[in-house]
């Protein structure tokens, strides 16, 4: 990701895997500075790496102590049994429900379908332990104090481009999960979330 | 109903690009002010001492093999410094360089390179971290600070050690661009904490910090201060530089820069 000069003014460029798209206005070269991220989508809006990087580390240790918060409640609790692990019936049915997203056609029923509970299990287990991980195999003291780190990702470089990668799935994550929020049901999610009740139409099944 | 279901549509497609400009526009806001500045920093405290949990005083960084070592070690940073007082030493290859150890210790000194290069050294390859993301593998030679600190003996007050450079990388006229590092004594004794006086297998060259810089190979970069000058034992870092500790903790990057 770079600012290349031309004839024309300046252009940003991004190369990836050996080609290179110009890609002015979101990466390389926006708002007439040459950064490689827009300003729409980084805090501080400005180039300041010092600032970011304080952003970046308080809020990695507000994510890392809720996340452990979260995910010790959960097993103790049996959330992740009860609620998130999908049913054989669900891996079976696994077809039917993809077809029936892909004509935005969703269940209502009390338990998550087993597209959710599959890609909440990837994310709670999967993506955000790696994020955590890469994140600090690219620390040098604890590098240091756990080698094995780095080893996993053979090199700081590959455990950052992994740090980027996982986070960039979040990211999907959260747009496609506020997506569906929306369009499933706006009102009656968010109740659900809050008050618990979750309002199933009469005739649809229910698991209980 | 249809008509104001499309104002609601409008009103929220509105909404989705006004809320995300003013939650922008606030975080660069509180970005600036002190107050949340102090909330963001207070984590490097939480960093410091749970990595420090996790680390003995003695737990070493990875020492790489000769064939690791980068071709092209990026400098950074200052390259060439441009005082004069630094060019006319480095016109005489250093000769007249003295690095002088003070603050809160027992017996003052006066180092040249020839009293450095006769002292016990330590070789070391390892992987530099810069805090813009980059990486390089290099070879250091050089005396541990550890020798260097108990030839002159600490008092019993000193916290910090302090590292003045011979660059100007603020370019300023009044000399507040002065480079200079600082590290506790926790680092400052590390085996592998050292001043570095070959790279490479070669002399150190200015690009990298002639004749002298610092290795703290458990930290970033920026800790490692090139063209040594001074080392002082401090009880405090308020009194120097903005009294944050470093040039770039001055300027907003955590002293501790252990991740």
């Amino acid at each position: 990701m770079r600012a290349e000069n031309t004839d024309s003014g300046p252009i940003g460029v991004t190369t990836i895997f050996g080609f290179s798209f110009q890609t002015t206005g979101i990466l390389g070269y926006s708002a007439e500075t040459s950064r490689g991220f827009p300003s729409w989508s980084t805090i501080p809006s400005y180039r300041s790496l010092a600032s970011g990087r304080n952003w970046h580390l308080f809020f990695a240790w507000v994510f890392v102590l809720n996340g452990l918060v979260y995910v010790v409640a959960s097993i103790l609790n049996r959330h992740v049994w009860r609620d998130l692990v999908p049913s054989l019936g669900q891996i079976r049915g696994i077809g039917r429900t993809i077809s029936e997203h892909v004509r935005f056609r969703f269940d209502h029923g009390r338990d998550y379908n087993v597209l959710q509970k599959l890609s909440y299990l990837a994310i709670i287990f999967v993506v955000l332990p790696l994020v955590i991980l890469a994140g600090l195999g690219m620390s040098p003291a604890m590098d240091a104090a756990f080698p094995w780190i780095v080893d996993f990702f053979s090199g700081r470089q590959t455990a950052r481009t992994i740090h980027f990668i996982a986070g960039s799935l979040i990211v999907l994550f959260v747009v496609v999960h506020v997506l569906m929020v929306l369009i499933s049901g706006v009102w009656n999610n968010l109740r659900s979330m809050i008050t618990g009740r979750y309002s199933v139409k009469s005739g649809e099944k229910s698991d209980e | 109903m249809n008509k104001i279901r499309m104002n609601r549509r409008r009103f929220l497609n509105g909404l989705v690009p006004a809320a995300g400009a003013l939650a922008l526009a606030g975080c660069d806001r509180l970005s600036e002010a002190p107050w949340f500045r102090d909330v963001l920093s207070s984590s490097e405290e939480l960093t410091m001492r749970v990595q420090r949990f996790f680390l003995s005083p003695d737990s070493l960084a990875r020492e790489f093999d000769e064939a690791d070592i980068s071709p092209d070690f990026r400098a950074n940073g200052t390259t060439n410094p441009r005082d004069a007082a630094y060019r006319a030493l480095a016109a005489n290859n250093f000769a007249d360089w003295r690095l002088s150890v003070g603050g809160l210790v027992e017996r003052p000194a006066k180092l040249s390179l020839a009293d450095l290069r006769g002292m016990p050294a330590r070789t070391q390859i390892t992987r530099h971290d810069c805090v813009e993301g980059w990486s390089s593998i290099g070879k250091w030679t050089g005396v541990p600070l550890a020798s260097v600190l108990e030839q002159v003996g600490l008092k019993p007050d000193a916290r910090f050690i302090v590292f003045t450079c011979a660059d100007n990388l603020g370019r300023s006229l009044d000399g507040s661009g002065r480079y200079y590092e600082s590290i506790d004594l926790e680092d400052a004794f590390h085996p592998q904490t050292i001043l570095a006086h070959e790279m490479n297998d070669q002399v150190l060259p200015i690009p990298h910090g002639a004749p002298l810089r610092l290795r703290v190979e458990r930290q970033l970069g920026y800790k490692m201060a090139k063209y040594l000058m001074n080392i002082d034992a401090v009880d405090s870092l308020s009194g120097l530089g903005r009294g944050n500790g470093g040039y770039w903790p001055d300027r907003g990057y955590d002293w501790y820069a252990g991740i």
